[in-house]
């Protein structure tokens, strides 16, 4: 008994000591956020120091990001994606066990 | 992590490209094999490669950074197909978010799959089959390599980004001030993407435990 709750102990201060740091660093981190708006990190993160480096994005040789245009590739993206997806997951997951109760 | 089109100097936009190609060269000559070899291997290359379509065009908001950020998948991918034919699949992933959907770029295509697929996999794959190999948990096992899977990709951007523009500055200060850049959105996603991981792979193990044994065994 004794041995589980050392055990135990020392896994929560193992926790402890990581989880700390990282609930510091991202109260942190959040104040410094809040003005970003939801923006993606290629945009905050890595648009940002490569601007720095003196480097601006070009726009994309298929500029799909202009209106609502992006809104369109992503919602046709996730169907596609999402179709493929679940065709391969019935092959997979369904009709492998549809076929082991037939026989 | 997508490093959007012209952000890379051409030499080194070359250099990705060069570094990556001999693992896409190596998936495409290893698919037929597979394939001959194991019966559910193309299906789950499908399943794979729509999973980390989907996945890695997921922006998911990180309430406590206020950002958003995706994550890879390539974790995943890696454990139940292998690194190499994770590999292939992201730079399929990449190359259509590039071009239709303004994510990423051409010219920095090769740094992107170095990123988030040789980088992503291998972390993956090799956590997963040390973890293993030590016993731990199946979840366990996943959710490590799917935390490290993500963590490696951004870090290897990082360091794409870094090399190629730090000037004059020196290169460890200025890869560590974009690696703590994105630890606020990422360290949380990480997270996610090892729940992900985890999970995707204790219910293969439970469902198909056939799918995971033949490729272990091979």
């Amino acid at each position: 008994m004794g041995k589980i709750a050392k055990n135990k102990n020392q896994i929560l201060k193992r926790l402890l000591l990581f989880l700390i740091p990282a609930f510091l660093l991202l109260v942190g981190a959040h104040q410094k956020a809040k003005a970003q708006n939801w923006a993606g990190v290629d945009e905050t993160v890595v648009e940002k120091f490569a601007e720095e480096g003196g480097r601006k994005p070009w726009k994309p040789f298929i500029n799909t990001d202009q209106g609502d245009l992006l809104l369109f590739a992503f919602l046709l993206a996730g169907c596609a994606g999402g179709f493929v997806f679940g065709f391969y997951w019935r092959i997979l997951f369904c009709e492998k066990k549809g076929k082991q109760k037939s026989e | 992590m997508h490093l959007s089109e012209g952000i890379l100097p051409l030499n080194w936009a070359g250099i990705w490209y060069a570094a990556a190609i001999p693992f896409i060269v190596k998936g495409i000559a290893d698919v037929k094999k597979k394939s001959v070899k194991l019966a559910h291997f193309k299906p789950l290359m499908g399943l794979m490669a729509a999973a980390v379509f989907i996945i890695s065009c997921m922006p998911v908001p990180v309430p406590t950074a206020g950002t958003c950020s995706h994550p890879c998948g390539s974790g995943i991918a890696a454990i139940l197909i292998g690194p190499i034919m994770s590999i292939l699949v992201t730079s399929i992933a990449l190359f259509i978010q590039a071009l239709f959907m303004a994510h990423g770029g051409i010219t920095t295509w090769g740094a992107d799959i170095v990123s988030m697929g040789v980088a992503g996999s291998f972390a993956g794959y090799l956590t997963f089959k040390i973890l293993k190999g030590l016993k731990m948990p199946l979840f366990i096992c996943g959710f490590c390599a799917g935390l490290l899977a993500d963590w490696a990709t951004y870090a290897t951007t990082s360091f794409e980004l870094a090399s190629a523009l730090h000037g004059s500055k020196p290169l460890g200060g200025v890869f560590m001030a974009i690696l703590i850049a994105f630890i606020p959105t990422q360290l949380p996603l990480g997270i996610l993407e090892g729940f992900l991981t985890g999970g995707m792979i204790s219910f293969v193990a439970k469902r198909r435990p056939d799918i995971l044994k033949a490729l272990w065994e091979k």
